[in-house]
């Protein structure tokens, strides 16, 4: 394991902003593993932390498959972690909006250039990725649809599913998008949670890039469990929303299989206590997501349902 | 008369609603139509005075309105009240989900009803005042896809300084870029800073906003227009300066100057140590139309754009600086 300082920033006042890689093995840049780039991405922090403990245990066992290298950035932004800032601090801008950087820009596109020098050009990247709202994600491989992905490979990973997703404008400033067109198979590996840390889903995670990695002949390990993914295409999650604002009681969970109208939420009233609105399954199919913020706006997609064939 | 735009409810005992105030001729007559926005950035303010003043001057002549003003003084309520640029709870920048959704969350919602409402003008000018970073000349800046059309519009608006720019796939996500696709002229105005209004700079802009109504038979008042604007279509012809380092930037001049290579635009300073980490110098003869305002810079903040090139009529202008 070789730890390096692989882009750096001098600071006025805070120690000098720094993203830090480990290495593992020599040769070919087969694959790059990126964790967290908001700061509240613990989950993506901690997925990575583990990967990186775990690769370290693999090479000291003389598994890693020589020829091979691979690469763990656990985070490309502790200034924001720090501060417990999701953007960057000081212009409230986000790194993965910036891609694919501009070394002589603004200080976040200076960041997301310095990240992706050290990051393109590897033959498979993941990115630990998270959602905009909070939550609670079925564990999932995302991928936009450039006409470069390869879903049998994404399939690999052996999560429950697979997700196939039109870029909007923004997304093609994303570091999926930008891996792609550059020539990396890219993928997004949604885990569970963003803030914070789950164990089971880090652990599902953990060997979810571990079965990739033996499947790719990166190391010598043997894939157990998992799962036959199933690809599907990001219009195929059915958005369940709130029917109108107040306090969310959800009654399900992510990756539940659910019937037409089974009751998935309610909305009560925050004054009063009594139900406002009943939310149910438009369909048979199964949660894809469940949100967990005590309180909603009407509209908001609280839920989202993967629709199955009767 | 007072119109509520589009409306949601809030958990707690609230209502959100997006309102607009439109002017018509007393006689009742229609005419056509300009709808005046702002507020889209919660930390950008120099448009509220400009809405202000719009409508002043209307109460002094009514008899000279032949068309429908609609002003839209607070897209973003919620950034506005708690001095945030974006849609707070959201983390959002509410420039970058237009269209919106009619189906989509609160914010996709709102922007939907927002683009609806102002569909159908026959000019929008959605003003911005840079960010609480940056000090800018008045200027319009237009996408190089809808030049054509909007250029000779600019040119009546009273501002120093037309930029046209290169096409983003980002900025397709603007309100501008919305309406424009749809066929409403919308004209994007950056003038002052964050968090301040300038006043003869909203002077400044309603009085080409009047004589963009005069232009569409909205406004029959003899409209005097003082400024010509500089127009650059060239892209190499403006000039970024990022900090190198991170400090404190005090700046030696005022947004603009005109500027020879090697003169001075500002320090960068370390207070801690009491040195002098960068001293800012133009790399080229040019007009500062774009000046840092923030003293806290990390390297890579913006500090200068200047424009080359065109040092005859910027020099004309003179007294364009505050
Ligand atoms: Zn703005």
């Amino acid at each position: 394991m070789k730890k390096e300082v692989l882009y750096e920033i001098k600071a006025l006042y805070r120690d000098d902003f720094r993203v830090t890689g480990y290495t593992f093995g020599e040769g070919e840049k087969a694959l790059c593993i990126i964790g967290s780039m908001r700061g509240n991405e613990n989950q993506q922090l901690y997925c990575c932390s583990r990967l990186v403990a775990r690769l370290k245990q693999l090479e000291e066992e003389g598994r890693l498959i020589p020829g091979k290298q691979i690469l763990v950035i656990p985070c490309a932004n502790p200034y924001s972690i720090n501060t417990k800032k999701r953007f960057w601090c000081t212009d409230n801008t986000d790194i993965n909006r910036m891609f694919p950087g501009y070394a002589l820009g603004e200080t976040t596109q200076r960041i997301a250039a310095g990240v992706f020098e050290a990051v393109k050009g590897w033959q498979y990247g993941i990115q630990f990725a998270s959602f905009y709202m909070p939550g609670a994600f079925v564990p999932h491989i995302r991928m936009m649809d450039t006409g470069y992905q390869d879903t049998e490979l994404a399939c690999e990973f052996g999560l429950p599913y697979v997700v196939v997703q039109k870029p909007r404008p923004f997304d093609t400033a994303t570091l999926n998008y930008n891996w792609q067109i550059w020539g990396t198979h890219a993928f997004s590996l949604y885990t569970t949670n963003t803030a914070r840390v789950d164990e089971e889903s880090a652990l599902q995670a953990e060997n979810a890039v571990m079965s990739f990695m033996a499947r790719r002949r990166l190391i010598n390990h043997h894939p157990h469990g998992g799962y036959r993914s199933e690809v599907i295409r990001s219009a195929d999650f059915v958005s369940i929303r709130a029917t109108c604002s107040g306090f969310l009681q959800c009654m399900v969970k992510p990756g539940q299989r659910v019937q037409k109208d089974t009751l998935l939420a309610r909305i009560l009233d925050p004054y009063e206590g009594c139900v406002l609105a009943e939310l149910r399954a438009p369909m048979l199919g199964v949660i894809a997501f469940a949100g967990d913020e005590p309180m909603v706006y009407e509209n908001t997609a609280v839920l989202k349902l993967i629709r199955e064939e009767a | 008369m007072i119109e509520i735009v589009t409306q949601v409810s809030l958990p707690v005992d609230e209502h959100l609603s997006i309102k607009k105030n439109r002017l018509q001729p007393e006689d009742g007559s229609n005419g056509r139509r300009i709808s005046i926005v702002t507020g889209i950035h919660g930390d950008e303010l120099e448009g509220q005075y400009v809405c202000w003043l719009v409508q002043q001057r209307i109460a002094q002549h009514p008899e000279c309105l032949k068309g429908t003003v609609d002003i839209y003084p607070a897209m973003n309520p919620f950034g506005i009240d708690s001095v945030t640029r974006g849609i707070p709870a959201f983390d959002l920048d509410m420039n970058r989900i237009f269209p919106g959704s009619v189906d989509g969350d609160m914010n996709e919602y709102i922007a939907a009803q927002i683009v609806g409402d102002i569909s159908g003008s026959d000019l929008a000018v959605d003003i911005h005042a840079s960010n609480i970073y940056l000090t800018e000349i008045p200027q319009i800046r237009i996408n190089e896809i809808s030049a054509q059309r909007l250029v000779p519009l600019a040119m009546k608006a009273n501002v120093d300084f037309v930029w046209v720019h290169g096409a983003s796939t980002v900025l397709e996500s603007t309100l501008a870029y919305s309406l424009n696709s749809r066929g409403v002229d919308t004209l994007v105005v950056e003038m002052g800073v964050g968090m301040r209004i300038t006043r003869t700079y909203c002077e400044q802009l309603t009085d080409g906003i009047f004589n963009l109504m005069r232009e569409l038979n909205i406004w029959t008042d003899e409209v005097c227009t003082t400024h010509t604007p500089i127009v650059s279509s060239v892209a190499d012809e403006v000039e970024f300066l990022n900090a190198p380092v991170s400090g404190v930037f005090v700046k030696s001049v005022n947004h603009g100057a005109l500027l020879g290579p090697g003169d001075e635009i500002g320090l960068i300073v370390d207070p801690l140590h009491g040195t002098l980490l960068n001293r800012v110098i133009s790399p080229c003869e040019g007009w500062l139309f774009t000046v840092r305002e923030y003293p806290m810079v990390d390297q890579g903040s913006l500090m200068a754009r200047i424009l080359k090139g065109h040092m005859e009529e910027a020099a004309r202008k003179g007294g364009a600086a505050q």
